[in-house]
């Protein structure tokens, strides 16, 4: 990041190296949905993933995630094509027609993002989904968004770590998994995972 | 894995292109994995378009055709299809009188199906109404899980549903039938083996030789408990005691019975279930109606059935007997 800025070359890298991340940790994100879901998770975000960055297109921030929100609602299916796709598409509106993001515009953006698949999935903190990675990353971002950003995004991706952990205790309310009820105590959720595999790659190309 | 497939990775779409060779009546859009009825849209009738993951044939495919569904969408096999597919479907079965979407209850279903329905709003225009199922009654807690599923209503309501579309009926009307069908059935299902994804290759989940899932869902979601096998009379009272107190269903109610296969069960062992089913609701003084018996909401190759209950009045079986004609439900033509 130059300036305090974030550019689009830099948000572009981001998404790529979130590419990257889904395909190397596809076989666990399977394996983790197969305990408490149907076990397609990493296939269907590698996929998605896939498309967005072989899809890449040019203009305006706003442009170039409302693609990539656009892509992944139309190739992962399930729920995580919805919820993923929506946070793009309302990060995309939240940042705009510019060529450029400063740090206080990206966490309201993510802020859009998660308000967007609240609003989709219907989720609280607790019910065990890629909310509880993603809530408390956008939280830290919001906190930091004065300071030192690439510390700020490490920080967030430290929170989203930590929410994605707690998820292994929670019991499940949302999705199949909610399903098991008692029985889905004791395992990792997959989106949570995933969500912070998000952030992590926000925290490697936007610092 | 033993299949009658090529390649995993073709299943659904080779699929379709044996529907569209079998049925030269209907219209199959590969690109966007939509089975049409051959003559929509039908101007001035509402569109009905449903949809979900493949591997319950004959639902929703089979069920395309006059007096039940405009278009399906096919999803990969379990997993819901994307809102493009429903936005194309939609467009292309509105007569002018708008469209009802027919969405089972699981969650990348619904959101897939509101994104669709917002995209339609937005884009074309196109008047949209949504109906969810939900009648597995195996999911106690609704609450504080994804709710109940949609299951074996999801058949009586598409027929139902297309028949009152058929008649030239409004949106409204036709989306007040389709919930009044959800609204007073319920359905239980049982499974003896599970099944297996062909993406996947091995069974979804395991099950002794001796052990039945009583709750199943159609794509292997864990029931309400895990017992030792017993004989059918046994498995008709595990089913039908949930369906009957959940209602509920009394004395004198007139009921279109179901008995459906869930795709590895024959069809002789389907009767002799639905031969306990109509006993038990002879001795509680509920009367079958109408009868449906076959494998029409599968779940790939596991073998079990489910029952499905529906209490009907006069409108709904004078709706279920109108004449259809798609290629798994046909008669009156």
């Amino acid at each position: 990041m130059a300036d305090g800025r974030i550019t689009l070359d830099e948000l572009t890298s981001w998404l790529q190296e979130f590419a990257r991340l889904i395909a190397e940790h596809r076989s666990e994100l399977c394996e983790l949905d197969a305990a408490i879901g149907d076990g397609d998770h990493g296939t269907n975000m590698d996929r998605g993933m896939q498309a967005v960055v072989g899809n890449l297109g040019d203009g305006t921030v706003g442009d170039v995630l409302k693609q990539a929100g656009m892509t992944l609602v139309s190739t992962v299916g399930g729920a995580s094509g919805p919820l993923y796709g929506t946070f793009f598409l309302r990060f995309a509106t939240a940042a705009g027609g510019g060529s450029e993001l400063d740090p206080t515009q990206f966490a309201s953006a993510m802020r859009a993002g998660l308000e967007g698949i609240v609003l989709r999935g219907k989720a609280e903190a607790g019910d065990k989904t890629m909310f509880d990675a993603l809530a408390p990353a956008v939280q830290a971002l919001e906190a930091g968004v004065a300071g030192d950003f690439a510390a700020t995004l490490r920080a967030a991706a430290d929170a989203a770590d930590k929410g994605r952990d707690a998820t292994i205790e929670m019991l499940a309310r949302k999705g199949r998994a909610s399903y098991l009820g008692e029985r889905s105590i004791g395992h990792q959720d997959p989106g949570a995972t995933s969500a912070a595999l998000l952030v992590s790659a926000a925290a490697t190309t936007l610092g | 894995m033993k299949k009658l497939i090529n390649d995993p990775a073709d299943v659904v779409s080779e699929a379709l292109r044996g529907v569209e060779a079998a049925h030269p009546e209907l219209r199959v859009d590969h690109a966007h994995k939509i089975i049409y009825r051959g003559d929509a849209p039908r101007p001035g009738k509402v569109g009905l378009i449903s949809g979900g993951g493949s591997g319950h044939e004959p639902l929703h495919g089979g069920f395309v055709g006059p007096g039940m569904l405009d278009a399906a969408c096919c999803g990969e096999v379990f997993t819901s299809p994307v809102p493009d597919q429903m936005l194309e479907a939609t467009k292309a079965v509105d007569g002018g009188a708008g469209v009802l979407h027919i969405v089972k209850n699981y969650t990348g279903d619904v959101m897939n199906f509101e994104m669709a329905a917002e995209l339609a709003a937005t884009e074309t225009g196109v008047e949209v109404v949504s109906v969810v199922t939900d009648d597995d009654v195996a999911v106690q807690d609704s609450t504080w899980t994804a709710g109940r599923r949609g299951v074996g209503v999801t058949v009586l309501l598409e027929k139902i549903a297309g028949a009152a579309a058929e008649e030239g009926r409004p949106l409204k009307e036709v989306a007040d039938v389709a919930r009044e069908v959800n609204a007073n059935g319920r359905s239980m299902g049982i499974a003896l083996t599970s099944c297996t994804v062909p993406a996947n290759g091995k069974p979804t989940f395991e099950l002794g030789e001796t052990e039945m899932e009583v709750g199943v869902g159609i794509h292997g979601e864990p029931g309400r408990s895990r017992r030792p096998l017993a004989p059918a009379r046994e498995i008709a009272d595990l089913l039908l005691e949930p369906i009957l107190e959940d209602l509920p269903f009394r004395r004198g109610d007139g009921v279109i019975a179901f008995v459906n296969g869930l795709g590895g069960t024959p069809l002789i062992e389907l009767y002799l279930l639905y031969g306990e089913v109509a006993r038990i609701l002879g001795d509680r003084g509920i009367t079958p109606v109408r009868s449906l018996v076959g494998p029409y909401i599968t779940s790939l190759d596991m073998a079990g059935a489910s029952v499905t209950l529906l209490r009907v009045t006069d409108e709904l079986l004078r709706l279920w007997d109108a004449p259809v004609n798609t290629p798994a439900l046909r008669w009156g033509v």
